[in-house]
């Protein structure tokens, strides 16, 4: 099993759901996320000095998958997430050991 | 007495308005600290409602206008005694003279409230309380008796100050300064970002402002008549040229106009204009209001060129902008609205020069003696928290409150200090 993380702009969440649900994916956790990559941050301007902001919102969003489906998974969430430009964010996937579904205490990929 | 009861209701309402204006400034200065410290600047606004309220009716209203004394009033209306007699000058009012001291009451109040955004995010509140009545009695009477009370020095001079050009906004401008120079600056500036937390809060304040400095200008007439009415057109104009200049100088010099700049614009033409409302034509105030606008829009930048750290720019707009707002009267005076010519006006440079001295003797009196209480608070209980409540900000280390349920990693405070390993 894989934990799939991807980091990305927070207007693209909806282009990402979808394409994960329309893929067959059931569930997801999304949260938001700060930080910056190789854009860096942005400069804001107040009473006409220059403040450089170095942490840019982001939506983190995490999936669990079997292993065989992991790179598919990858692909659609990229393909749903770029834009083209700089800031478009990352997406890593991670081993996972083991996983259980709370409410029926299934365990493995049955509780994915 | 003949009292008007049209004068009575609208000084009454104006009243009113000119209360709302601290409240409306504990927002627009709120919105501009950073998360931590926000309730920390309504706090301190707040406490001024309650103090000036109290020390006013006991006392410093006698002293500020009643008697005859050239630089300080006397204890004749102390607790409000003898309040059915007019305050000294003040007899042709038809107004009664309690509603009289309760329109100068919220000038009182809105005074020393104006400090307190270039002292933010560092003052301790017990101190800041102690200062406000202190300043109240040793700084406020006077200088309100010598502008406002006829039997006032600068009066009889006959210097202008339609509504607080000088007595409210270089006062407090010039006190602010000297209480950022005893306090030092907030830790970490410059060299730290300290962006505002909630412009919309800004924005907020700055209407309320502006809805209830018609109170304060027009209300200034003592009276509902035409000469109210040019305080008040003359309001709204001057603040309108003077945001437009404001966002024209950020558009060609910053690349943006900006919602902070609108608003910074627009108080600071209602500062300027404060002192002129009464005594310059709808024209005239276009031009206050526009010179207002572009020169406090610069005037902001001069506390990183001197290192003095004006953490919300009272220096930049109260001090600067008063002081421009009474100068300019020497310039666009006119008897056809009230008062004497100025230049403009084929009045010569008389004006101006009772204009120049009433603007120098407030400033002096103002930033001295401000330094001096400032000083000796410090010594006595401290004027600032610690470093580790600064760190942790008011809110929470003056008040053990905390003004939203979430910290936001983007505001500047608590993610990014507890990280750079406090």
């Amino acid at each position: 099993m894989k934990l799939i993380t991807a980091i990305i702009k927070p207007f693209k969440l909806d282009d990402v759901k979808n394409a994960l649900q329309a893929f067959g994916i059931t569930g997801m956790t999304v949260s938001e996320a700060s930080g910056f990559g190789r854009q860096r941050g942005h400069t804001e301007v107040y009473r006409g000095a220059e403040y450089t902001v170095d942490l840019v919102p982001k939506v983190r969003l995490e999936v669990l998958v079997d292993s065989a489906e992991a790179e598919k998974v990858i692909d659609v969430i990229v393909k749903a997430a770029t834009t083209g430009s700089i800031g478009d964010g990352k997406v890593w996937s991670t081993p996972v050991d083991n996983v259980v579904r709370v409410r029926t205490g299934e365990r493995g990929t049955d509780a994915i | 007495m003949n009292f008007n009861t049209g004068d009575t209701a609208w000084i009454l309402v104006a009243s009113a308005m000119v209360l709302l204006m601290t409240p409306g400034l504990a927002f627009f200065y709120g919105g501009m600290v950073r998360g931590k410290n926000v309730l920390g600047m309504l706090a301190q606004n707040y406490v001024v409602m309650g103090i000036v309220s109290v020390l006013w009716i006991t006392g410093v209203y006698s002293l500020a206008f009643s008697g005859t004394g050239k630089f300080i009033g006397d204890f004749h209306q102390f607790g409000l005694n003898h309040i059915w007699q007019q305050a000294t000058g003040f007899e042709a009012l038809t107004i009664p003279p309690l509603v009289f001291c309760a329109f100068q009451l919220m000038f009182a109040i809105i005074t020393p409230a104006l400090i307190t955004g270039a002292s933010a995010d560092r003052l301790k509140f017990g101190a800041w309380t102690l200062f406000t009545g202190v300043w109240l009695v040793l700084v406020y009477a006077p200088v309100a008796h010598w502008v406002f009370s006829p039997s006032g020095w600068l009066f009889k001079l006959g210097a202008e100050d339609f509504a607080g050009g000088t007595v409210v906004h270089a006062n407090a401008g010039a006190a602010a300064l000297a209480l950022i120079l005893v306090i030092g600056k907030r830790r970490g500036w410059p060299k730290e970002r300290m962006r505002p937390h909630n412009v919309p809060f800004v924005l907020l304040g700055a209407g309320l402002l502006w809805f209830g400095w018609f109170g304060f200008n027009a209300g200034s007439a003592l009276s509902a008549n035409t000469l109210s009415a040019f305080a008040f057109v003359n309001t709204n104009t001057a603040t309108g040229a003077a945001l437009l200049g404001w966002i024209l100088v950020e558009r060609l010099r910053d690349g943006h106009a900006t919602t902070l700049g609108a608003a910074s614009g627009a108080v600071a033409g209602l500062v300027a204009i404060t002192p002129a409302c009464g005594f310059v034509s709808p024209m005239g105030s276009i031009a206050i209001g526009f010179a207002a606008g572009i020169i406090c829009s610069f005037a902001v930048g001069l506390k990183n060129k001197f290192g003095y750290d004006d953490a919300l720019d009272v220096v930049g707009v109260h001090l600067v902008g008063g002081v421009l707002g009474a100068l300019l009267i020497g310039f666009f005076g006119t008897k056809l609205t009230n008062g004497a010519n100025g230049f403009f006006y084929g009045g010569g440079w008389t004006l101006m020069g009772k204009q120049a001295i009433a603007v120098a003797a407030v400033v002096a009196y103002s930033f001295v003696a401000t330094y001096i209480i400032a000083k000796a608070i410090d010594l006595l209980i401290g004027l600032r928290v610690t470093e580790e409540q600064e760190v942790a900000g008011l809110d929470l280390s003056q008040h053990a409150e905390t003004a939203y349920e979430t910290a936001s990693f983007n505001d500047g405070s608590r993610f990014s200090q507890s990280a750079s390993g406090n």
